[in-house]
Order: C-alpha cells, then structure tokens, then sequence
C-alpha cells in the first residue's frame, strides 16, 4: 500500500506516521459517533486526543484497538492499510488499550487480569510463577510494587484497578499504547508516576495515544493535540505546549468558557450541624476518623489513592459496616453499616465507580435517573413512567447530558455523559447530606463548571456537601472547609482559604508516606 | 453457574414429558356440568380471549418502545437491507453475510415486541406442524383446551420463576413444593376438614405451604448468603422427601366434592385452570412492568450493588422474590391437584427444568436484569405444544426430550448472542 501522505502542514513531515486514521464513520442507532475522523500519530510522541463528552474519543479507540468496525474510512498502521478485525488482530500488530470502563475480571487475581488472553504457557501448561514474576515486575515498573499479584481484583480499590488495567496494557509489549482517561481516579502523585511512565515510553520509540478532560495534563507531557467535536477531526497535529488552552476549549465546545470556581458563600453563622461523624473506624482502611458538617457547608476531603476517602464516604453512607465510631444525622444516630437508614435519613451517596457502583447499563437513562426516587414518582405501587422522564429529563437537560433523549439504555451514552447520570440520580432525590466520591470523573470543561456550580448552589439552599476527589485543586477550589487524609486518618483540617494545593501535597506525602 | 444446569436438560427431561401421556388417563371425563359454573365466572371467562392479547403485545411497554425505537432509527440510517447489512457492520457482523444475517435477526428478535413476534411465528409454525402430523387429533378442540391445562400449571410456575430470575436468582425446588402443597392439601386431615367446612380450606394449605417454602429459600438466599443454586437444591430434596414421608408415596385422592366442581368446572368452555393462569399471567405482567416492586426486580438482577447504593433493600427483594415464586407454586399445586383428582409426592417432577427453559425460550436473561412475563407465556405454549405433538404421533420421550433440549440450546444459543449484541459498550 505504500506511504500515506501526512498532510500535516505545521510539521514538517519527517517519517511515515505510525498510525494514519482516515475519514473513519461510525454509527449507531440513531446517532453518529464518528463522522470523518482524521488523525495520524508518529512513533515516539504523545498524540493527545481532547473533546467534549460525547464527542467520539472513546469510539474511534475501540475502532482502533479492533472492538468497534468502523463504516468506512482507512487505518493505516507503517504504512500498510490494514483491518482490525478483532482485538486480537490489533493487539498482534501492536497496538494496547486502556479503555476508559475497566474491563478487568474481578474474580481473577491481578497476574490473571495482567495476561488475560495472552498467558504465558508452555506445551499447554499455564506458567503461573513465571506470570507472577512478570506481572510484579511490571507492576513495580508502575511504582506499585505493594500490590499483591495473588489478589483478587475485585478487592483493588478504582485507583488500584487503574494500575491493573495499565500493567495489563504494558504486557503486550505494544509500538503504540492508546489510554482512555487514565488519569480520571489517580491522584497528583500517581498521575506523577504514569507521566514518568509514559516519559520512559516514549524514549524507547513507544507512541502513545493519551486522552483526557485535565487540560493541563496535556501541556505537560503531550506533543500533538488533536481536538475532535461531535464526531468529527476539528483540528489535527497541533502542538501541544504552544496552543493555548482558551483555543483548546474553543475548538472542542465552539464556545469560550472561563475555568473558574464559583464564587463560595459559606455556611451562615448560625447553620445548624447536619452530619457529625465521630471515632469512625474499620480495621485495615482507616482510623478514628471524626469531623462535622453543617447545613450548608461544602467539606471537601484530600488525600492519596488508597488512603481511605471513599472507604470512609462508604462507611458513614453504610455501604460498609463500622467497626467503631457513630454517624449522626440532625443528632440521630444511624444504625451501623445500613444504607437503607442513611437514605431514610436524608443522606444520598454518589458512589466512585459509576459502572459497578450505580448504573443498570441495560436500563433507560431516566429510570436510571430515577432508581432512588422511584416511590416519589409512583401512585401506590405503581410505577408512572411519564413523569419519571419528564422529571428525569429536567436534570438531564441542567446538566446536559447528551444525546438528550432519557429513552436510550445508559449502556449507550459515553463516559462522562454516564457520570453525570449518576449525579442527576442524587440531585433528584432532596438529600440533607450529599456525598460526592468523584463527581466530575471524566467530566468535560463544561460540564464540570455547570456541576461546580451546581454543587454551590446546593450548599446554597442548606445541603450538607462531602466531596472527595483526586484533583486537589477541586477540593479547595470547591470546598469551605478541607481534611487532609493520609494513611486512614484525618492528618489536617483547615479552611480552604487558609490552605495550597502544595501545603495539602506535602501533608499527604509525609504522613502517608512514614505510616 | 447456570448454564451447565440448563445445557444438562435433555439427559435429565425424559420424566418431564410425562404429563401427556400419563396424566392425561387419570383425568375422569369431563366431569363439570354446565350447571355447575359459578355464574359469576362467566362473564371472567368472557373477558379471558380479549385479555390475553394485549399482553402478547403490550403498546405501552417501555422498553421495547425504545427498542423498537432504536431498530427503526438503524433502518433508517441505510436505506433498504442490504444498506441495512452494511449499516450493522460490527465485528460479528463484518465477518460474512451469513453472519450479518443472524445477527439482524438477533437484533430484530432482540426487541421486545419484535422477539415475541418471533416466538409467536414460532408456536404458529410448530401448530402447523401439529396439523399437518396428527391432523385434527392435534386441531380438535378437546385437544387445544388439553394442552392449555398442561400449560397453566406449568406456566403459573414460570411466571414466578421469571420474577426470580430476573432479580438475578434461580430456583430448583418449585417441583418439590408443588409436590409437597398439593400432597399436605390432599391429607386426610387437610380434607376432612375440608368436608366439615368448605373446600377454600384445601386452598389455604396449599398456597401456605408454598409460600412458606419460597419465604425458606428466599431467607436462606437473601439472609443466609447461600448460593441460589445451593439453598433451592436442598429444598427441592427436602420438600420432596417431605412429601413422600407425608403421603406414604400413596396417591391421595380428592373426595371433597367443592373443590372437584369449583376447579374443573368450564365457565363458556374454558376450563377454571387456564382462567387462572392467564390471571396470574396478567398480575405478572403488571406487577413486573408497572410497579416499583418490578422496576426493584430488575435493578437486583441487573446490578446489586448499585440497587444496594441507592437505597433499595437488596435482601428484603430477594426474599419477596423466592416467596412469590412459592406461592406461584402452591396455585399450581391446587391446579395440578384438581386436575388429576389427586396429591401425590410425584407430583410437578422435572417442572424446575421447564419452567427455567420456558422462561429462558421466553427471553429473560437468565444473569438477571431483564425479564418478560409475555415471552414466558409464550415459551410455555411452545414447550407444551411440543409435547402434545409427539405425544399425538406417538413418539417415545426419549425423542420428547430430545426435541426439547434442542429447542433449548437453540433459545440460549440465540440469548447469548443477543447479549452479545447488546452488552458491547
Ligand atoms: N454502543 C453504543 N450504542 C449507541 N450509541 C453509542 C454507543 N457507544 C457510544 N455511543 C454514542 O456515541 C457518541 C460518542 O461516544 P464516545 O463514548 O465515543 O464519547 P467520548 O468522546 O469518549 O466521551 P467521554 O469524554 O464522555 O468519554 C455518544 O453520543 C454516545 O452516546
Ligand atoms: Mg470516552
């Protein structure tokens, strides 16, 4: 098939890219995912990839690493057109993916999990020590050396499955590794560790495909940028550290968004406490663990992956059973490690892996939307469909979930569109206490100003807010109040304005490093 | 876990083809008189033939609206079939037309209405089958209203047993508890207070025993945290050996006269059994599409976890689930009671494998999350009238049992495919 022509006109074309994508369409029921994609990559860089959510990142990856069969188009891989059947064919040639939905089998060990589909055996026989020692090694490459390779993978923690599904990638020994928003649960530190990593990747000619909604990740580790928008190449090639982000966002959303957290009101002086967590503990995740919140308040806690926020988010919902300590609610104490006492109470979780933790993927988006408030909409026993999707599409539509139809299985919308699915689930029902475990995981620009906005405004009208995330920079940006958790205990507590994202960082890093 | 169970079903199915041929002669001869209907059944019976069809094709049901919705946009983007084909192209498809075939089929049958339409074709081609081997012995009505009354008992039991699975269960005991309600409802005891005061004294037994073997299984599913597979097994052995030790292994006669006539009676032609089935049938349906019970079912089977984080009593479901499935087994105890006269300990043998295969044929998913009462229905009607087809040519059971395991792997081999299709993200 000869060469391609790269007309890339900002660089000059020094080699054959490694990956040429041409005019590729994708459709699906009722919506057309790629319409004419363009992007070549070239061996050795970090080829990032941005667009808003929906805009077809995540499909064009599945038809590059052989999931999806694209309508038409041309891929070619050094030069020879080629066509990914399976999997398996893109893999033969050397292309690895992380896709954004862990695909992990969580009753199989981490070594499982690493050489799923490609064991090492001999005459037959699994080489199990060999697979151990293989997988240890890449994992300790990953700066993950403390996880088990005998553990079952349903036992990892979101961040610890991330880690996973990247040695998974890093198994194949692969010309081009395609990551679909890898960054989306780590942490400041952990993102450090995967940039070194993609870093020693491309020294050795290793092409990596790197998508993400952190704009800032991509000026410091991307060397070309290619924005899509609504299933389309907007703009190719471009480099990564001179463009500036303002034209970044303009081309993915065709509008101007100013980056910038709402302005905090605060609670009012005399807001009563809603929640108050006292002594929480359970053994091997975290330890007396005591703090307030009051009507109001936005109380935001950071720290490492694997430090303990979500377990505690669990525990003081009830998801998981305390060993020690009480939550109170309005001064009612909840019963111990019972959800159903926390929902009566006006206490509402929105959990941290939105695949496993909170949707029915075979379900329509509004009765997705409305699992939690099922009885409100219902006359008796009965169900009212009607008013279910016209309340569902009310959230829908303030947080622009797109496509906007409430009809369609969540199976079918992208990743951020899920996420924000999940949130619209916990706005409908008038929690008192609201618990967000990564609300914006995978979340576009836009769409992440409209839930920060959203999040004030609720404190606004006297909900109590927990937020977790991995961004420090949300916590304080978003919270009033900040508690640094390190290890299993609340190492610090401050006002957010009195506090910086490297004070929080070095706080994590001491204490969670010494314990 | 499932699978090994169902793929098991035509060694296992020889007993399960009984019922034509060896139930059939204990039936006495049509025993109502007209005199004998209820006048207030008739006008029920009269609504019967109008309410069994909206729910073979219920126009308000969501998600098939919205599948059918979704197959209607994919025509819609390539004009004419083979556009259609090309349309499809997904991975399974590209490999060959033959393959692009089946799986527009699979998607076509995948719609809610649109895979009933498929199961209905296929009952209508299998009658014409009938026709066509037995003549009118298959075509009579004596015949017809035969394979009805072998239908509603096993098909009330499938209308629970797709509640169960569609919250993501199984249950292997519903046989024994058919066995052990109709043989504690048919005790001398049970009946002779039954003579002393009415026969709704035979009912109450055996619609308590049932529910009180679903309640059983579902705490030790739900509270126990026993495997499904595992809980059920051991009931299945238990009721039935309960009922053997109850009965004697004897057959109990029903001597009282109320609810001979109450059951066999035949307001309008049609027999009480069928009436109940098709009103289990329909209170199935309601409850599994237009309550918040049903729309907890799926969000159980679909995903636990999730149902569980947003507030839903995962366990309390569960429980309700294996106790309906109970009661649903203690009606069809008093339907398979009444219609040969008798509880015995053998009783509803094998019924655990035609239930699931009928709900499986029907189209719920047996990894939980999806169900359909309609495709249960219709999987009962095709699994009976296949019996009554080689029953009628006088074929043995072995060949019955064949023929059914073939109809088995078929539905699942298509089911899968169909999830296939339609958990590809
Ligand atoms: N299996 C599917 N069936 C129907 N529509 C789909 C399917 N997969 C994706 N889509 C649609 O295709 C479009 C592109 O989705 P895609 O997942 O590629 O977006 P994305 O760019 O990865 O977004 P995000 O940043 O949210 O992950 C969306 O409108 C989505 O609803
Ligand atoms: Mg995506």
């Amino acid at each position: 098939m000869g060469s391609v022509v790269d007309n890339d006109p900002a660089l000059p074309n020094t080699s054959d890219p490694l990956l040429a994508v041409t005019g590729v369409v994708k459709t699906f029921p009722g919506v057309r995912a790629l319409d004419g994609v363009d992007l070549d990559v070239r061996a050795g860089e970090v080829h990032c990839l941005l667009g808003q959510n929906g805009a077809g990142k995540s499909t064009l990856i599945k038809v590059l690493s052989g999931a999806h069969q694209p309508d038409a188009g041309a891929i070619h891989w050094r030069g020879e057109q080629v066509s990914l059947q399976t999997p398996t064919a893109a893999t033969r040639l050397g292309i690895a993916t992380m896709y954004q939905e862990l695909d992990l089998v969580d009753g199989l060990s981490v070594a499982d999990n690493i050489f799923l589909g490609h064991e090492l055996a001999r005459v037959g026989l699994s080489r199990r020590r060999a697979m151990d020692d293989a997988a240890r090694a890449l994992l300790t490459r990953l700066g993950h050396a403390e996880i088990p390779v005998n553990r079952e993978v349903g036992h990892l923690s979101a961040a610890g499955k991330q880690v996973v599904s990247m040695a998974r990638a890093l198994s194949h020994d692969a010309r081009l590794i395609i990551m679909d928003e890898p960054s989306a649960v780590l942490d400041a530190d952990e993102v450090d560790n995967l940039f070194r990593l993609v870093g020693d990747l491309t020294v050795h000619g290793v092409a990596v495909v790197y998508i993400s909604h952190r704009l800032a990740e991509i000026r410091r580790i991307g060397d070309r940028v290619t924005v899509l928008k609504d299933g389309r190449t907007v703009a190719r090639g471009l480099p990564a550290r001179t463009t500036s982000t303002d034209d970044v966002i303009r081309m993915m959303t065709g509008r101007a968004i100013e980056h910038a957290f709402p302005p905090r009101v605060g609670p009012a002086p005399d807001a009563p406490e809603v929640l108050r967590v006292s002594g929480l503990g359970r053994p091997r995740e975290f330890h007396d663990v005591s703090f307030a919140v009051r009507a109001g308040e936005v109380v935001g806690l950071a720290g490492l992956v694997g430090s303990g926020r979500s377990e505690i988010l669990e525990t003081v919902y009830g998801a998981r059973r305390a060993a020690t300590g009480e939550v109170r609610v309005a001064g009612r104490r909840l019963r111990r490690g019972s959800v159903g006492a926390a929902v009566a109470a006006g206490v509402g979780l929105c959990p941290e892996e939105r695949k496993s933790q909170a949707l029915l993927p075979d379900e329509p988006v509004y009765r997705n939307i409305t699992l939690a408030t099922l009885t409100r909409f219902a006359a008796g026993p009965f169900t009212r469909d009607g008013r279910e999707s016209a309340a569902a599409s009310q959230q829908a539509g303030a947080l622009d979930i797109r496509p906007a139809g409430v009809a369609r299985p969540v199976r079918t919308l992208s990743g951020g569109n899920q996420q924000k699915v999940v949130l619209a689930r916990w706005l409908l029902r008038d929690c008192q206490v609201l618990l967000l475990d990564e609300p914006t995981r995978g979340v576009d620009v836009g769409a992440r100003d409209e839930i920060y906005a959203l999040v004030r405004r609720l404190a606004r009208s006297g909900v109590a807010v927990v937020l977790v995330s991995s961004e420090v920079p949300e916590v304080i940006g978003l919270a009033d109040r900040v508690l640094v958790v390190a290890a299993g205990r609340v190492v610090h507590e401050a006002a957010a304005t009195d506090i910086s994202e490297s004070q929080v960082l070095d706080l994590v890093m001491e204490e969670g490093r010494v314990a | 876990m499932n699978e090994p169970h169902l793929t098991d079903a035509p060694a296992l199915d020889p007993a399960a083809a009984e019922a034509p041929a060896a139930a059939e002669p204990l039936e006495p001869p049509a025993a109502a008189p007209p005199a004998a209907i209820p006048p207030a059944a008739a006008p029920s019976a009269a609504a019967l033939p109008a309410a069994a069809p909206p729910a073979a094709a219920p126009p308000t049901d969501e998600r098939a609206r919205v599948e059918r919705a979704a197959v209607e946009a994919d025509a819609a983007v390539a004009p004419g079939l083979t556009g259609a084909l090309a349309g499809k192209a997904d991975a399974a498809e590209a490999r060959g037309p033959g393959m692009a075939g089946w799986a527009v089929l699979g998607r076509l049958l995948g719609g809610g209405a649109g895979r009933n339409l498929g199961l209905i074709a296929a009952l209508a081609l299998i009658c014409v089958i009938g026709l066509i081997t037995a003549g009118d012995r298959f075509g009579s009505t004596d015949n017809t209203l035969t394979v009805l009354r072998l239908a509603s008992v096993i098909g009330v039991v499938s209308v629970g047993m797709t509640f169960v699975i569609a919250g993501g269960g199984i249950d292997l005991s519903v046989g024994a508890i058919v066995a052990l309600a109709s043989v504690w409802s048919t005790t001398l005891a049970t009946q002779n207070m039954a003579r002393d005061s009415t026969f709704l004294v035979m009912v109450f037994v055996a619609l308590a025993v049932g529910t009180v073997c679903g309640l059983v299984n579902g705490i030790l599913v739900a509270y126990g945290r026993i495997v499904p597979f595992i809980a059920t097994l051991a009931m299945l052995a238990s009721a039935r050996g309960l009922a053997e030790e109850i009965s004697n292994r004897q057959t109990q006669v029903v001597r009282v006269q109320g609810f001979r006539d109450f059951f066999r009676a035949e307001p309008g032609g049609i027999p009480v059994l069928v009436i109940m089935f098709a009103l289990v049938a329909l209170v199935g349906w309601v409850v599994l599409n237009r309550t918040t019970f049903g729309r907890r079912t799926f969000a159980v089977g679909g995903n636990p976890e999730a149902a569980r984080l947003a507030g839903i009593n995962v366990r309390r479901q569960t429980l309700w689930l294996y106790t309906l499935l109970g009661f649903c087994c203690g009606i069809a105890a008093i339907m398979i009671t009444a219609r040969t006269t008798s509880g015995t300990s053998t009783h509803g043998l094998l019924y655990e494998l035609d239930a699931i295969a009928a709900v499986v044929i029907g189209g719920t998913l047996l990894s939980g999350g999806r169900g359909t009462i309609v495709g249960t229905v219709l999987g009962v009607l095709i699994f009976t009238t296949v019996s009554n087809i080689f029953t009628l040519n006088n074929l043995t059971t072995s060949t019955q049992a064949l023929a059914k395991g073939l109809i088995i792997v078929a539905a699942v081999l298509l089911q899968k495919r169909l999830a296939r299709e339609n958990t590809r993200m």
